[in-house]
């Protein structure tokens, strides 16, 4: 498993850093955010801090908010009847939930990769070449050839498929369609990635292959993961948010939330009581 | 491992399996032998003038001719009924989908499908003749595409809405996640989804109004000629194998089994070209 791991690594390119990481300005701040399906309250008055590339995990109970947080995010909390919201979120200091924001420009600068990978009704390079045709990325075939190969590589995904570019999307293993996801959302040029549990529908060699890609990835992109496996956030986090019935009950740097919890809450979560 | 003891429950599994075998080689027979039927009665009498010429003078009583005036009739008729019932049953199997969706409504407009769908189609056709009563149209090619629209409408709608429920939520989800508008998601990801399946419910349809007879009986009418106006008689497969059967002229009774070999061949050559072209579609849909 660490050996495959490592190789992933090996073949992707190197991704060139954007600058230093986490000193500075916060990538995401959310202020005084709410958020109700129909008259249930599912998130109280949150405010955040999401540091630039890093990895943040959400964690929390079930039921807590912790995805309806991260789809406040990329503006997928609209897509739901009934759900409504208040507050702000500010992506690198403007509001995506202000009148003149364009929620496609929003979606195109925040990623998602999702619980089970969803990918499109189409072959593997198409999957990947969908989102730069749909935002007229690029200007050839040949710009194209290459930029999928590119996110293929990235995602680790380039040496399984290389023959097969033109098969169903659907033929790969689930593992494969997961990586596919996240070349596909990588193709768009995200600024950040969010994965709403990405790994919980996968076998543990898959996860492990997608949490490396994750690890491998942050230099580049802010990443913020919900999860519900305490293990999987240990393996992650640099920046933790703890969440318990839809408020923040801490959040914080990994490695002191873990070793030194404030919250009894938290303290209870970390410890297995729930 | 022990031998296999014969208790009830292998007994009934033999059984109904048995009985399984046995409903299967029953319709598969009947098929193969209407099939044998047609072609071992219909080739004789089947002719390059047969699919080339409209009947002559005297056609009916064993002299020349053939049957092309209802070939064209009935692709005419089954094709635009066709196209007719799907330029209406496709919003409805939309708003079904979207605005109804299991409500109550939603349920008593698919059972009113189900219903309509059972009804003989002698019955549609006379409805129709009233309707043309009233408005004082008479019998015609359009009149014979409207009432075909009618009967095709249930089948293809409740086709249509089977394969717009199996749409899977997380597509459009995925699609929107990468930034795509709604409208994108609809014409490249909603629409590349659905296409097989639409195709076959058109086929259904087409299937159901091309070998109909009693639903044009009253509404199309019949022609010796070629229709050249939709408001004129049309002739149709369905009905000129029923007249020439009718016939007590043996060689017109051998016409009427290549008339309906000619019917079957288009019907199968259409299902084996759509099937083709939706397996070439649904190559990357998600199952």
């Amino acid at each position: 498993m660490q050996s495959d791991a490592e190789k992933g690594s090996m073949d992707a390119p190197t991704l060139k850093a954007r600058g230093p990481a986490a000193e500075g300005d916060p990538h995401i701040r959310v202020r005084n955010l709410n958020a109700y399906y129909g008259k249930v309250q599912a998130l109280t008055n949150i405010n955040l801090e999401i540091p630039k590339r890093q990895i943040t995990v959400i964690m929390g109970p079930s039921g807590c908010g912790k995805s309806t947080l991260l789809k406040t995010f990329n503006r997928f909390l609209e897509l739901t009847d009934g759900a409504k919201l208040s507050g702000e979120v500010l992506l690198d200091g403007q509001d995506i939930y202000a009148k003149d924001v364009d929620e496609t420009e929003v979606r195109k600068r925040v990623g998602l990769l999702a619980q089970r990978p969803s990918t499109l009704p189409m072959s593997i390079y198409d999957n990947v070449a969908y989102g730069m045709h749909v935002h007229r990325m690029k200007r050839s075939r040949k710009e194209y050839k290459e930029a999928v190969r590119h996110y293929l590589e990235i995602a680790g995904l380039w040496d399984e498929v290389q023959r097969r570019l033109h098969d169903p999307a659907t033929s790969l293993s689930i593992g494969q369609q997961q990586r596919l996801c996240l070349a596909r959302g990588l193709a768009v040029e995200p600024e950040i990635i969010l994965g709403d549990e990405p790994t919980s529908a996968l076998d543990p060699i898959s996860s492990l292959n997608i949490e490396s890609r994750l690890l491998d990835l942050k230099r580049v992109y802010t990443t913020v993961i919900v999860t519900h496996t305490l293990r999987q956030a240990k393996r992650l986090a640099d920046y933790v948010i703890y969440m318990y019935l839809g408020e923040v009950i801490e959040a914080g740097a990994a490695r002191e939330v873990f070793s030194n919890p404030k919250h009894d809450r938290t303290k209870a979560y970390l410890e297995g009581q729930f | 491992m022990t031998t296999r003891r014969w208790e009830r429950r292998h007994l009934a599994e033999a059984l109904v399996k048995g009985m399984m075998y046995f409903s299967i080689g029953l319709v598969a027979g009947s098929l193969a032998l209407i099939l044998w039927t047609v072609v071992i009665r219909g080739i004789p009498a089947m002719s390059w003038e047969m699919v080339s010429m409209p009947p002559e003078g005297g056609y009916f009583m064993g002299k020349g001719g053939g049957v092309l005036n209802a070939i064209i009739g009935s692709l005419y008729l089954a094709s635009g009924g066709t196209l007719l019932a799907l330029i209406f049953g496709l919003p409805i199997a939309l708003y079904l989908e979207t605005y109804l969706g299991e409500s109550p409504w939603g349920r008593y407009v698919r059972l009113s499908l189900d219903v309509l769908w059972g009804i003989p189609s002698i019955v549609y056709g006379v409805f129709g003749f009233t309707l043309m009563l009233a408005i004082g149209l008479r019998a015609s090619l359009l009149a014979g595409i409207i009432v075909l629209a009618l009967l095709e409408l249930p089948i293809m709608v409740r086709a249509m809405d089977e394969v717009i429920r199996r749409m899977p939520v997380d597509l459009e989800q995925a699609a929107l996640a990468l930034g795509s508008t709604k409208l994108e998601v609809a014409l490249r990801i909603v629409t590349r989804q659905m296409l097989p399946g639409i195709i076959t419910a058109v086929l259904l349809g087409f299937g159901r109004g091309i070998g109909d007879a009693a639903s044009v009986l009253f509404t199309a009418g019949y022609t010796d000629r070629i229709t050249t106006s939709l408001l004129r008689p049309t002739a149709s497969l369905p009905l000129a194998v029923f007249f020439q059967l009718a016939s007590p002229f043996p060689e017109v009774q051998k016409r009427g089994y290549a008339s309906a070999l000619i019917l079957t061949v288009i019907v199968l050559v259409i299902s084996l070209g759509s099937r083709w072209i939706s397996g070439r579609l649904s190559r990357y849909t998600i199952k």
